[in-house]
């Protein structure tokens, strides 16, 4: 015995179903942003017409430009603290106010989205700061921080932590061997912090419509405000479009995690 | 050298940047729902009173102070419309989450029982539409529930049902919702532990003559409890402060706490009325949050 456990028809059944429920409204929604019919009880043939009618639409254009740059800035600046933020909790001292550093940074990760949008709100207004794209970016760099910080965090807690004491026994600062040893070892969860900031950036509605000004309107508003008009063929096409665009920004994490951990491990027997 | 101490001062340095950074967007901001939900509704720009100006001098801001008062609150207790938006965000948060758990189990169950091999893969599926949009999941949904949708289509030609029915703006879309955009937030932490569980404690009380469902309660399910809290909080304290799934998939004769919120905020400008409901969602979600703040931590920093 002891060879892997087997799968009853049980497990089985509940692994399709689950896989299918997950996946299939997403490919049925792709697959009608392709529909030459507006009616979706029509299959009326391929088509790529509503991505050509999406072209024409300059306030989702628009909308998705604001998106990406608020998505790439709040990304980079949240991977930064993060990770400072991951670092200080699991290789410093217990400095004074740790818990309530690590309490700020476990919160915002389930915190309903109303009540920090609305703070955020309000302490913009009350320092009377011009809403838009910096105040969103930095409404959303203070929600994705937490997540880059606990992503590199776990991947800190996993490391054989005799290689940064062997680098410093053989003389290397403790800044250096945190730069030449531990960076290289946490890159690919840094990497996975920025995209994971990255993608939950472009998908937030709520803390960005309490956090933008008139004017500045970022995708998922957009989107949003036409969804609750009703179903339309070129929202089917805009949310492929944002799938696709995350699934690449997926499979490039990915490979890149393969080829550093390949890297890694031709790099090992030295 | 402690290896506790490794790093210290530089990491010490490190912290200040992050950690004010926190204080002034996360915690600051938090003193500010409070101030302002003991204010007065105003038609004026900001649309609150009193607005605290230090430059006013000392009396002013006495005088601004004074004028601080908990009607706010009082309304919130007193108004049927708060109160039972408040109790149907909790019903809600415990049905899904109660579905959630029925439903996650065993797909948490079935993966961790694949061979090794197979369970990044799987895991790697169960995240991959977590990272699609939680607005276009939803509006995938409403192109299947909506009333000439797929799912009508698909009744109507296997004549179980004689005329559409009604499934958008109901509470079964939502709850639908609900559980389709949580589902891998219970699976994951369900998967951690069943994988984890040593398979020979499954093995040993099968040997000895258990049947595989006394198994299951006996030995499987307790030890995932940890699992199973960790699950129930990251679904649970989300889901109360719902807005987006209810605001499209339920109906609009009651209302989520959440929705309430930000009817009074962006509809009724009533921003003082706002922050008084966000501070007492806050107040209900306290215990969740020390509860999930201590597991997150004892996870994150079992390695220390």
């Amino acid at each position: 015995m002891g060879g892997p456990r087997r799968l009853s028809p049980f497990n089985v059944a509940s692994l399709a179903l689950g896989l299918a429920f997950l996946y299939l409204p997403i490919i049925i929604l792709m697959i009608y942003s392709f529909n030459a019919s507006r009616l979706v009880t029509v299959w009326g043939g391929w088509s790529l017409r509503w991505y050509h009618e999406l072209l024409n639409d300059t306030a989702m254009i628009e909308a998705g430009w604001m998106s990406l740059r608020v998505a790439a800035m709040s990304a980079t600046i949240a991977t930064l603290l993060g990770t400072l933020a991951a670092v200080a909790l699991s290789r410093g001292e217990r400095f004074t106010g740790r818990t309530l550093f690590s309490g700020m940074l476990y919160a915002p990760l389930v915190m309903p989205e109303v009540i920090t949008g609305l703070s955020l709100l309000l302490l913009f207004v009350a320092v009377n700061a011009e809403r838009g794209f910096w105040t969103v970016t930095i409404a959303h760099t203070t929600l994705t921080m937490c997540f880059v910080a606990v992503v590199v965090q776990s991947r800190l807690g996993s490391l054989d932590r005799s290689l940064e004491e062997a680098a410093m026994d053989l003389g290397c600062s403790p800044a250096r061997a945190f730069l030449a040893v531990t960076l290289p070892l946490i890159a690919p969860a840094i990497a996975a912090g920025w995209m994971l900031a990255f993608t939950l950036s472009l998908d937030d509605l709520v803390i960005a419509s309490f956090t933008t000004g008139p004017g500045s309107a970022t995708l998922p508003i957009r989107i949003y405000s036409e969804v609750r008009l009703g179903v339309k063929p070129e929202i089917n096409a805009i949310c492929t479009l944002v799938i696709a665009l995350i699934a690449v920004v997926i499979v490039v994490a990915s490979l890149a995690t393969k080829l550093s951990g390949a890297q890694r491990e031709t790099a090992a027997p030295l | 050298m402690s290896s506790r101490r490794i790093f210290a001062r530089p990491a010490r340095l490190g912290a200040i940047t992050p950690y004010f950074w926190m204080l002034l967007f996360f915690l600051v901001p938090f003193g500010f729902v409070l101030k302002i939900s003991l204010s007065q509704t105003a038609i004026a720009q900001p649309p609150y009173l009193p607005v605290f100006d230090l430059t006013q001098g000392a009396a002013a801001f006495k005088a601004a102070l004074a004028a601080l008062s908990l009607d706010n609150f009082r309304l919130l207790v007193s108004d049927n419309l708060y109160v039972f938006s408040y109790l149907r965000s909790l019903v809600v948060a415990v049905v899904a989450t109660a579905i959630l758990l029925v439903i996650g189990y065993p797909i948490a169950y079935g993966m961790a029982r694949l061979p090794q091999r197979w369970q990044p893969i799987a895991m790697m599926l169960v995240i991959v539409p977590f990272w699609t949009s939680f607005l276009i999941r939803i509006y995938a949904w409403i192109n299947i529930l909506q009333h000439d949708g797929l799912l009508n289509q698909m009744l109507l030609s296997l004549h179980l049902v004689s005329v559409p029915v009604v499934w958008l703006s109901t509470d079964s879309a939502m709850y639908v919702g609900i559980v389709y955009s949580y589902l891998p937030f219970m699976i994951l932490p369900l998967f951690a532990t069943l994988a984890k569980m040593e398979p020979a404690l499954e093995e040993a009380a099968s040997d000895l003559g258990a049947s595989p469902l006394k198994v299951f309660w006996l030995i499987t399910f307790p030890l995932s409890l940890p699992g199973v809290a960790a699950g129930i909080l990251l679904c649970f304290i989300p889901i109360v402060g719902e807005f987006v799934i209810p605001d499209l998939l339920a109906g609009s004769n009651s209302l989520m706490i959440g929705q309430t919120l930000w009817l009074e905020f962006f509809t009724n400008k009533d921003w003082p009325v706002a922050s008084a409901a966000a501070i007492v969602l806050l107040v209900l979600l306290v215990v969740p949050l020390v509860l999930y703040d201590r597991l997150q931590r004892a996870q994150l920093e079992e390695a220390r």
